[in-house]
């Protein structure tokens, strides 16, 4: 039991990647379809409204699954330079990840720019500042504040979400704890080692979104 | 479209089950959900001290610990207790758990750690003045509870409950792991005998946001019928 320790920690490094990398890339494509929404043209809005509709309508099991899976099955995928990219489980995950994290953050990042106060924008303008001005120094700052406790939610069901990689082969914490489950038959052990390594994880995100959180309370 | 006819030619009947296996899980695992929310709620709400930390042990560990691990524990883990009970009563046999079963079960204890908070916010945002008011009209406990309290804490806690709903509904698509024949399990056998994947995984999806679709009608109605007074 005990030399199974070192490589549930070995795991774990990649279920940190994971988590990041789908983070970070799942920011962008947040904010792009958070913006898309915003947008007058209909065609736009409605690309945006379905593609966060189908994202969180459908369980990530069966993303993963489509790109992992039924991509491969594209003639033309194989035959391009992109096959690279959709043969290798790894980069599928992380691309499941990535739009499936940022269908929720687009919403969360629409929902904090619609509760700005419409005052505090017609005060900015009041005042001469410019659109950009306005944006970056008065939208965006309390935007990301806003968002803040929701998007620390999300980082936190990204980091369970990326349990799933061991459905495709991706031997990351939750699949080398399945391993050795199966060949060890000691469940009960193995999901307290693992299970706590996670909560360890919930715990550091919990408490750094907690310190951002009183960093950019700006009102004290 | 030949893939999903009815009968033994495709698999339109065989899928059309799945799915029906996939509202049954739902709806059993939210029930367990239900019931043990209203224990660990009525513990976190408590005043006693040790009820407070089993609450919050209970709703930190199955919130923070990934849905598929969780699953893992019950799928290898259930027989194994079982077996080592069985052995007491002088059973010496391998038995195997119902997959419906730990399936539901593991969804449920999931499902109830979102639903334990879901219903201590209800409670709390009740306003005082109401039970007050209820016990100087001289009401029966029992009376105002199912009467005053339960309808406004409903119409609070609805949307939320929607929400608990939706992650279990998508939740069960896990179980596939264990060999249950729900969407996920089936579009997996029927991608593997027809080389199909990306139709029936795509099919599958389809078939989630219908459920989805559907579920969110379901709750906005009995949102509003229980919003009738406002």
């Amino acid at each position: 039991m005990i030399e199974s320790f070192p490589r549930l920690l070995n795991a774990t490094i990649l279920t940190i990647e994971l988590t990041l990398l789908s983070l970070l890339f799942g920011v962008f494509v947040g904010a792009f379809f958070a913006v898309l929404r915003t947008s007058k043209i209909k065609i736009l809005y409605f690309i945006s409204y379905y593609y966060s509709y189908i994202f969180r309508g459908t369980p990530l099991l069966v993303q993963i699954f489509i790109i992992y899976f039924g991509l491969g099955q594209v003639e033309w995928l194989r035959e391009s330079f992109l096959w690279v990219i959709f043969k290798e489980p790894y980069s599928c995950a992380i691309i499941a990840f990535t739009l499936n994290t940022g269908a929720y953050t687009s919403e969360i990042f629409r929902s904090a720019f619609e509760t700005i106060q419409k005052g505090l924008i017609e005060a900015a303008e009041g005042l001469g500042l410019s659109k950009i001005h306005v944006f970056f120094k008065i939208k965006l700052p309390i935007a990301i504040k806003q968002s803040l406790p929701a998007y620390g939610n999300e980082m936190i069901l990204m980091l369970k979400g990326t349990s799933l990689a061991s459905t495709v082969t991706l031997l990351d914490l939750t699949g080398v704890a399945k391993h050795i489950i199966s060949t060890t038959f000691r469940p009960v052990e193995v999901f307290i080692v693992a299970g706590s390594i996670y909560l360890l994880m919930t715990f550091i995100i919990h408490n750094f979104i907690k310190i951002l959180e009183k960093k950019l309370d700006y009102s004290k | 479209m030949g893939l999903l006819a009815y009968g033994d030619t495709g698999w339109g009947d065989e899928l059309f089950f799945a799915t029906l296996m996939t509202i049954a899980v739902a709806i059993t695992a939210i029930f367990i959900g239900f019931l043990l929310a209203a224990i660990f709620a009525s513990f976190k709400l408590s005043n006693i001290r040790i009820l407070n930390l089993i609450g919050s042990f209970y709703t930190t560990v199955f919130r923070g610990v990934p849905e598929l691990l969780v699953i893992y524990l019950f799928f290898f883990g259930s027989s194994g207790a079982v077996m080592y009970v069985a052995k007491i009563f002088g059973y010496d046999g391998y038995i195997e758990v119902n997959a419906f079963l730990t399936g539901a079960l593991s969804i449920g204890i999931i499902s109830g750690a979102y639903s334990t908070e879901v219903f201590r916010g209800a409670v709390q945002s009740i306003n005082k003045g109401q039970f007050e008011a209820s016990e100087v009209l001289g009401l029966k406990k029992k009376f105002y509870y199912y009467k005053v309290i339960i309808p406004q804490m409903l119409r609070l806690a609805l949307p939320n409950i929607s929400n608990v709903w939706q992650i279990t509904l998508k939740d069960t698509s896990l179980i596939s792991v264990t060999g249950l024949v729900e969407i996920m399990r089936q579009s997996y056998i029927a991608a593997g005998s027809t080389r199909d994947p990306l139709f029936f995984y795509s099919f599958a999806a389809v078939l989630y946001l219908f459920l989805t679709f559907l579920s969110l009608k379901l709750f906005n109605n009995l949102e509003k019928h229980y919003s009738k007074g406002y």
